[in-house]
């Protein structure tokens, strides 16, 4: 059944992007169609993964493709029916989203036919991910997602800097899809049997399961966007259009997410405390530097891209705890953390999603993708600021929405020390959670600055003040994702138990304390240990709020409220430059962090040749630039070059030397067999 | 989970006393710093009588302020009311406490902040934004230190529920905890920080240049205004009666008697009095530091908060 739905689902998403191609000349119809088949894509990805997640029941099929001696062998459990759920939800949304937002590419330099059609293909790759069941179709689905992608971030060639994003982006997915593939080479061993189930039989050595590990994390890693592997993460995710940037951010970065997931506590099974370890504290470092990275920029895309390195640290930490206390024995917890990881999975993807559907609308509107331009977008764009306004409350981690629940799981995975053996880790956890805790109170000053400078204030420019609210299909998309950040932070406890069935599979062990309270309470280890009821909370905000309008409201007086003009400290009327910017805001933070970026700051000052002590002019100049490229990326560039360049001297372009190097070669090979 | 309706109506009087009385320290505060520096003090009852000034006012609003200005000051009185009802006061084993457990506690501060410097910037005067960006880089520096010491009791209660917390306290008897002392400091420290107290922010200044509270609700004014005071007092008592109850709980009740109930009033009154003494002599012994000083200053309580969680580890659990 669940499988059945997996089926229609990746050929509607398959003949969406094919159709595309055929009603290139006709816009209307393009965007219809397409559309619709990707709506019902996702409509059918939610129904398939919801019927796996809930039942727990574990489907498998041979696809009728592939080699005789490498059979594709497909398979949905309630760990890829979960994923299945949040690339359903993503894609419905954006199916809503897409027809009002592309109209701005209809008349653009882009046949419209190439970004329907990639987008099948991507919402196609990344499901084919999920189903994979042995290493070779799960490899073929990766590159199908990857390369899809690459053509989505190239989209707008023309301007060089997207170009040479994608070509950054092209090359780090395939050095991590090289270290997957690897990965699964060590798994599979000299047998050579590429089948999923083969791995799970296989019992490795437990170096070799270490290095495996090491391989996956690299690849899986670089894909998610850990530090320092982020770096082509801020390049390539602003730049694809706004409903691919919240596919790519929200849901593609899922996949490394189960990648992992399924590589480690399904295939690899005995999982060392030592790679939980490891994963934690990068877990905590892109968490941290994501956030930092994050509040210092002012293009909102891009500002929105760095919050996800931030998100996937806190996702890797979940799996980091998880995988230390699996590692130690403490099953319990271990599902504790993996359900806090997932959780964060499901929200990240709705609030990122969000938020990126909310910055391409204003970018449709405005034309303005830096924030120091914006302003007053509350007054021009009132529905979207509602809903923009959700996915930063969300974000920012704050009660009663879902962010806040799954980062609450995680500190309270991580307050759970007291149940190890060693001292080492007892201090190094809790240290991550006030790592944790700082993440979560900057990204709220970031999200802060987002919402304040952009959508707050006076607009700045002439094309926001005069930008209008977008069509309905816009906000529909972006409403959608915003209720159900809504729902899954009310309703934590039944968010839970659905997602029982994963733990149950993974490890045959589940939370039945999180949800014992019934739906209202959630206690994740017992109710006297920690509780948290979000629906009261609501409640009680809401309630404060209606008693505190009702009482003090002068509902007798007839007469609007009056407006006056602001205090300008008796200077004349304020302009909408005397505003603080983005760059002011975060100046505090950049002052107090200084050393994690690398900050050019130069400020010259011309003065009056007549007169040398009266200055006529500042000019102030501010570069941030992040650290990983002169760290690792150019000397591994530099040294890439020089290595090529050492290598090129053999590359005579005689034919003779090239033969002489064919013969020894062959000589050499000869030897090396006998 | 949820307790019976004597449970449920004791926690709402608990939590009107708790808002109710939140002006009345503030008056005492104010009221000992005057004697200390030799002024004529306020009645006790000035704030008071402030409240209800304003809430007489009429409410002006900027031109373009928009819903986000005016249903902030609600949502961070809501928020403060939420906090304060979770917080034990005068009696553990009430209903209210199981519905949040610190963190969210730590949450709730957020939430109301997060509108609040919102508000601040929605103006688009310069004060607003500059109070806002300071209120916001300050929190984000004290909310690692404030959850890190908290982590400390947590970790030692094994529980991040308030009200088991102290029951833990109360039945291990008086215990010297290095972690504690450690703990404790860097709680006041935070709290100190977190409320716009000297010497990070003067709740009596309206200099410009050094606000951070009052710069981002400059605009405000009638009734939201009173809610946003308002909201600022209870933050204080909060903090208040979470350094007396979690660290010094004697006294509280355990069980829901007239006698006992009565005990516990008088003993949360007495504590934050003394409290409020301890706040007034500090702030008149020390002065205001430039904002940039902030940071060393939340650092230390960072570092004492990390002290205390390594000697919990290294002391007090033998690993």
């Amino acid at each position: 059944m669940s499988l059945a739905f997996a089926y229609v689902s990746i050929t509607s998403a398959l003949l969406s992007g094919l159709l595309s191609m055929v009603m290139g000349a006709r816009p209307f119809l393009l965007k219809t169609v397409s559309f619709t088949l990707l709506g019902l894509c996702g409509v059918f990805a939610i129904a398939g993964g919801g019927v796996a997640l809930l039942t727990g029941a574990i489907e498998t099929d041979q696809f009728i493709l592939g080699l005789p001696w490498v059979a594709w062998t497909l398979r949905l459990d309630p760990l890829s029916g979960f994923f299945f759920v949040i690339v359903g939800l993503v894609t419905v949304a954006v199916a809503l989203y897409g027809p009002g937002y592309i109209r701005e590419y209809e008349h653009g330099k882009q046949p419209l036919c190439v970004l329907g059609l990639f987008t099948g293909l991507f919402v196609a790759g990344m499901l084919l991910v999920l189903l994979a069941d042995g290493a070779f179709a799960f490899m073929v689905a990766w590159e199908l997602m990857s390369l899809a992608s690459y053509f989505l971030v190239a989209y707008q060639h023309q301007h060089a800097a997207n170009r040479r994003a994608a070509y950054l982006y092209l090359l780090m997915a395939h050095i991590g899809g090289l270290a997957i593939l690897l990965g699964f080479g060590v798994l599979a061993g000299a047998g050579g049997d590429f089948t999923f189930a083969a791995m799970r039989a296989r019992e490795l050595s437990p170096a070799w399961a270490s290095v495996a590990f090491g391989l996956a994390l690299l690849g899986f890693g670089m894909k998610a966007g850990l530090v320092p592997l982020h770096a082509w993460l801020p390049e390539a995710h602003p730049v694809a259009p706004a409903h691919i940037s919240a596919l790519m951010s929200g849901v593609m970065l899922k996949m490394a997410v189960y990648g992992l997931i399924r590589f480690t506590f399904d295939l690899l099974g005995d999982i060392q405390w030592e790679w939980g370890l490891t994963v934690l504290i990068l877990g905590s470092a892109s968490a941290l530097l994501g956030v930092l990275y994050a509040l210092m920029q002012n293009d909102l895309k891009r500002l929105l891209a760095y919050s996800s390195v931030e998100n996937i640290g806190i996702i890797f930490m979940g799996l980091g705890l998880s995988m230390i206390f699996l590692g130690t024995g403490n099953k319990v917890l271990g599902v504790l953390g993996l359900i806090a990881a997932l959780y964060h999975s499901l929200n990240h993807a709705l609030f990122k999603g969000l938020l990126f559907l909310g910055a391409g609308a204003v970018l449709q509107r405005s034309h303005e993708h830096d924030l120091e331009r914006m302003g007053g977008l509350i007054h021009r764009m009132p529905f979207t600021a509602a809903l923009f306004l959700v996915g930063c409350i969300s974000i920012s981690g704050l009660p009663p929405f879902n962010g806040f629940v799954s980062e609450w799981l995680t500190f309270q995975t991580a307050l759970q020390v007291p149940a190890l053996e060693s001292g080492v880790l007892r201090t190094v956890i809790p240290f991550t959670a006030a790592v944790l805790a700082l993440t979560v109170a900057l990204a709220a000053a970031c999200f802060v600055k987002a919402y304040g400078v952009g959508f707050l204030g006076q607009a700045r420019t002439r094309h926001v003040r005069h930008a209008r609210e977008v069509d309905r299909g816009m906000l529909g998309g972006q409403g959608l994702l915003a209720v159900l950040c809504v729902f899954f932070g009310v309703l934590p406890t039944i968010t839970i138990d659905w997602l029982g069935q994963i733990p149950q599979m993974l490890l045959q062990a589940t939370l039945p304390s999180a949800t014992a309270q019934g739906w209202l309470w959630l206690t994740p280890i017992s109710p006297t240990v920690a509780s948290y009821a979000a629906p009261l909370v609501l409640l009680a905000i809401l309630f404060a709020w209606g008693a505190g309008y009702l009482l003090l409201h002068p509902r007798r007086r007839r007469t609007p409220i009056r407006r006056g003009i602001p205090w300008e400290c008796g200077f004349g009327p304020l302009s909408n430059r005397m505003q603080y910017t983005s760059t002011a805001f975060a100046q505090p933070i950049r002052r107090v962090f200084r050393p994690v970026w690398r900050v050019d700051e130069q400020v010259a000052e011309t003065t009056d040749p007549a007169q040398p002590l009266r200055v006529t002019g500042i000019r102030h100049q501010l570069q941030i630039g992040d650290r990983s490229w002169p760290a690792l990326y150019e000397p591994i560039a530099r040294w890439v070059l020089g290595a090529a360049r050492r290598v090129g001297r053999i590359q005579t372009g005689s034919i003779r030397t090239y033969l002489a190097y064919s013969f020894f070669t062959l000589l050499a090979l000869l030897w090396l067999v006998t | 989970m949820a307790g019976d309706l004597t449970g449920w109506l004791l926690a709402l009087l608990q939590t009107l006393l708790f808002i109710g009385s939140a002006p009345l320290l503030t008056g005492w505060v104010k009221v000992v710093k005057c004697r200390l520096q030799n002024r004529a003090a306020p009645s006790v009852l000035q704030p008071y009588r402030d409240l209800r000034k304003l809430f007489r006012k009429e409410v002006v609003l900027a031109a373009n302020a928009s819903w986000i200005f005016r249903s902030s000051p609600y949502i961070l009185l809501g928020a403060m009311v939420l906090a304060a009802a979770v917080v034990p006061l005068i009696a553990v084993h009430l209903p209210t406490a199981v519905i949040a457990d610190v963190i969210v506690l730590v949450g709730f501060f957020a939430l109301g902040r997060f509108f609040l410097a919102l508000a601040g910037m929605d103006i688009g005067t310069a004060f607003g934004g500059m109070g806002s960006s300071r209120e916001m880089s300050i929190s984000s520096l004290t909310e690692p230190a404030m959850l890190m010491a908290v982590f400390t009791l947590a970790m030692t209660a094994s529980t991040t529920n308030l009200e088991t917390v102290v029951q833990y306290i109360l039945d291990q008897g008086l215990v010297l905890r290095p972690s504690f002392v450690f703990a404790i400091l860097a709680v006041m420290m935070v709290a100190v920080a977190e409320t716009g107290r000297i010497p990070i922010d003067n709740p009596a200044t309206h200099l410009e240049l050094t606000m951070i509270h009052e710069a981002m609700v400059l605009e405000y004014s009638g009734r939201h205004l009173a809610l946003i005071e308002w909201a600022a007092q209870i933050k204080l008592m909060i903090y208040g009666v979470l350094v007396a109850n979690i660290f010094f709980p004697w006294g509280i009740a355990t069980q829901a008697t007239a006698a006992t109930l009565l005990v516990g009033i008088l003993a949360i009154a007495a504590k934050l009095a003394l409290l409020g003494i301890v706040l007034a002599i500090s702030e008149t012994l020390v002065a205001k530091m430039r904002l940039f000083q902030v940071p060393r200053f939340l650092s230390i309580a960072f570092l004492l908060a990390l002290l205390s969680m390594l000697s919990h580890v290294i002391l007090e659990t033998g690993g």
